[in-house]
């Protein structure tokens, strides 16, 4: 199907948040800086306009502007689940970035707008070259909102070294897509998969090892977009460097758009290919459970460990994938859901805290919070106890379906690695918990900011993090009516 | 004969000119050498017939970006020898990297399979004979089968300017600038003074 006018109507979405990014920046421009909580609600609304057209959008697959873009319930469920972490990294930032020097300039929520945008790309493309377009969107405004905080050394550190490695990552993505489109012809998802069950039925019943070559390139660009190791050099760093209401985006939405991504990459145009990149995720998964276990031991910095949490927290997700099936999918939806909401909770609660007019980074900082702050103490506690996966909380059931699935498929010591690795990982969460309940109270107590977005989003997550057990159907019926979008 | 000469000429100095970008002393060899590149690529394109590209690749990379290197390069006073100093500690390394990659690659080119169906996939969007000139044909496809990517192109670059804006433009106190609108405020009355003076007497 060519270009036609009637399919605009299909992108409305799109559309709708690329006009207000547009006008936003006409509107930032003639107010200055002063606008920047007023551009930040509109943005906030934006989004939830965006996800009512989602969802009142035709749900059934369909390809259009020339096969580049693709819609379906799988896009279709990628895409509430970025608008939604969107609107909570909105949120996340209203008070921070007002409050800290030389970040409070109006380009922040329209880079984040545009970055949401660019995710909504990578969801629904259909084609190798809308990827990269989606991909380039989104990091090339990554990379300005890690540099924003101009001031803060660290804040440039950061910018220029996701710039530099995403830069790289952009190149072997391109470097993968000429040897795919060399050895299938096209750049087009469908094509290529067909192309690639052709190739593997020939006559040397193999795939050529120019192509797999190029599949382990594209791969690896994407899979250096959700941090997992061993291509997450830049997550620690960056994290830390970057403004804390940005590192809580960074945290928040955009792996979970490159996550969709990988999916649809690995069962469209690279489903014959599965036995190849079976391997490749399989390794990548263990390693990034591996290294978010054990790096993250000995970080001082919440920020960093926080980092590490989240390689690991991918690696878990990324078993899922591994598994080839569709109740693995499902495990990864999940997951990803139940992430978003510890760590939107997690990222409140450290955005709300601040000594001596400084933002809170140390752990050491917490010590004996419990006895001046007990709410606070008992809700981060408690996240913490659901990112260890701690029963009955809902970061257990979010890693009890990924491993369900890994043993139900056959992949055993994926799953005991899971286990393992969770054990270890459990240390680190349970030493924060350890540093605010048992530690001597540091010489400057943390000051609480009043904030009723980052409360809303702290008490949310929390009721979301205890009352998963009594009411996980939701959560499981919609990962499951995601997959079935793409699988069928 | 001529078409084959004139190739291997071009990819030759192409070549060779690639390699003294990284590899000359002076920074600003290395741009003269990379504008002789960007020359000769443009010659590969004529011959290839894609001559629109050609001459984007002379008016683009030659006239602005490389132009703009040679400013950067002569205006910041970055020391690039200390720059390079620790660079030939790595060389062993990246000489292994790139080697096993280059074994890789001929290993690849080895065995060559292509997807039986590689000749429906590739989509000639022009028939080959046409009388379209490039720029033409290259519009045809960009503003009706490709305008996703086209728009989303210009939505990156301008996320690209918003960056720079956001990242470089600091207010700097004591700046005398230029105020057209006091300038266009000011009345006769302001700036002059009218005094009458009689004659034969002093002001």
């Amino acid at each position: 199907m060519s270009f036609d006018i009637a399919s605009l109507t299909l992108i409305l979405p799109e559309l709708f948040m690329a006009s207000a990014g547009l006008l936003l920046v006409v509107f930032g421009a003639f107010l200055g800086n002063k606008s920047l909580a007023s551009i930040s609600w509109v943005s906030f609304w934006v989004f939830l306009a965006a996800i009512f057209m989602v969802l009142a959008a035709d749900w059934s697959p369909v390809t259009i502007m020339n096969d580049m873009l693709i819609l379906d319930g799988f896009g279709a469920g990628f895409k509430i689940m970025v608008l939604a972490g969107m609107m909570a990294s909105v949120l996340l930032s209203l008070n921070f970035v007002i409050t800290q020097d030389g970040l409070g300039r109006f380009e922040y929520p329209i880079l984040m707008l545009l970055a949401g945008l660019g995710m909504l790309i990578m969801i629904m493309s259909n084609n190798l070259l809308t990827v990269y377009m989606g991909l380039e969107l989104q990091s090339l405004s990554l990379y300005v909102l890690a540099a924003l905080q101009t001031k803060s050394l660290k804040s440039s550190e950061a910018g220029i070294k996701y710039f530099v490695l995403g830069a790289l990552a952009s190149g072997m993505f391109l470097f993968g897509t000429s040897f795919v489109y060399g050895y299938t012809g096209s750049i087009e998802f469908q094509a290529i998969g067909s192309s690639v069950t052709a190739l593997a039925s020939g006559e040397a019943q193999a795939l050529p090892a120019g192509f797999i070559l190029g599949m382990v390139f594209v791969l690896i660009a994407i899979v250096f977009k959700i941090s997992a190791a061993p291509f997450h050099m830049w997550t620690p760093d960056v994290y830390q460097g970057a403004p804390t209401s940005v590192t809580a985006f960074f945290a928040l939405v955009p792996k979970v758009a490159a996550i969709a991504l990988l999916i649809r990459l690995l069962h469209v145009p690279f489903a014959a290919a599965v036995d190849e990149w079976q391997q490749i995720i399989w390794f990548v998964s263990a390693a990034s459970m591996i290294v978010g276990a054990f790096a993250a031991l000995v970080q001082d910095n919440i920020k960093r460990l926080l980092a590490y949490s989240s390689i690991g927290h991918m690696g878990y997700a990324l078993i899922g994938i591994v598994l080839a099936t569709s109740y693995g999918l499902e495990a990864v939806v999940a997951y990803l859901v139940i992430y978003m909401f510890m760590t939107a909770g997690t990222f409140a609660v450290i955005l709300m805290m601040r000594k001596e007019d400084v933002p809170v980074t140390s752990i050491r900082d917490l010590a004996g919070l419990s006895s001046y702050q007990p709410a606070m103490a008992y809700a981060l506690a408690i996240l913490m106890f659901s990112m260890a996966g701690i029963p009955p909380l809902a970061g257990f059931f979010g890693k009890l379906y990924i491993f369900k699935a890994a043993i139900e498929a056959d992949f055993v010591i994926l799953a005991v690695l899971g286990v393992l690795t969770s054990v270890v990982a459990a240390y680190y969460y349970l030493r924060i918990i350890k540093v605010m309940f048992f530690d001597e109270v540091a010489n400057e107590e943390i000051v609480f900011v009043k904030s009723k977005s980052l409360r809303v989003l702290t008490w949310g997550s929390l009721v979301f993090v205890v009352g998963f057990i009594l009411m996980p159907s939701p959560v499981l019926d919609f990962a499951q009516s995601v997959i079935s979008g793409l699988l069928g | 004969m001529i078409l084959a000469l004139s190739f291997y000429l071009f990819a030759a100095v192409l070549v060779v000119s690639s390699v003294m970008v990284i590899s000359a002393r002076n920074p600003v060899h290395s741009v003269l050498f990379l504008i002789l590149g960007f020359f000769n690529a443009a010659g590969l394109m004529v011959l290839l017939g894609a001559e629109f590209i050609a001459f984007i690749l002379v008016i683009v990379y030659v006239g602005a970006v490389a132009v703009l290197f040679l400013f950067v390069v002569m205006m910041l006073d970055v020391d690039f020898t200390s720059l390079r100093k620790g660079a030939m500690q790595y060389l062993p390394l990246g000489a292994v990297i790139g080697g096993v990659l280059l074994f890789e690659l001929i290993t690849i080119f080895g065995a060559w399979t292509f997807a039986p169906t590689i000749q429906d996939n590739i989509v000639n969007e022009i028939a080959i004979g046409d009388s379209v000139t490039n720029a033409e044909a290259l519009g045809r496809l960009i503003y009706t089968d490709y305008i996703v990517a086209f728009q989303l192109a210009g939505l990156i670059l301008l996320v690209a300017m918003m960056g720079a804006i956001v990242l470089t433009l600091r207010k700097r106190a004591g700046v005398r600038s230029q105020k057209v609108a006091e300038q266009f405020a000011r009345k006769p009355s302001d700036a002059m003074e009218i005094k009458k003076v009689t004659s034969g007497t002093a002001l």
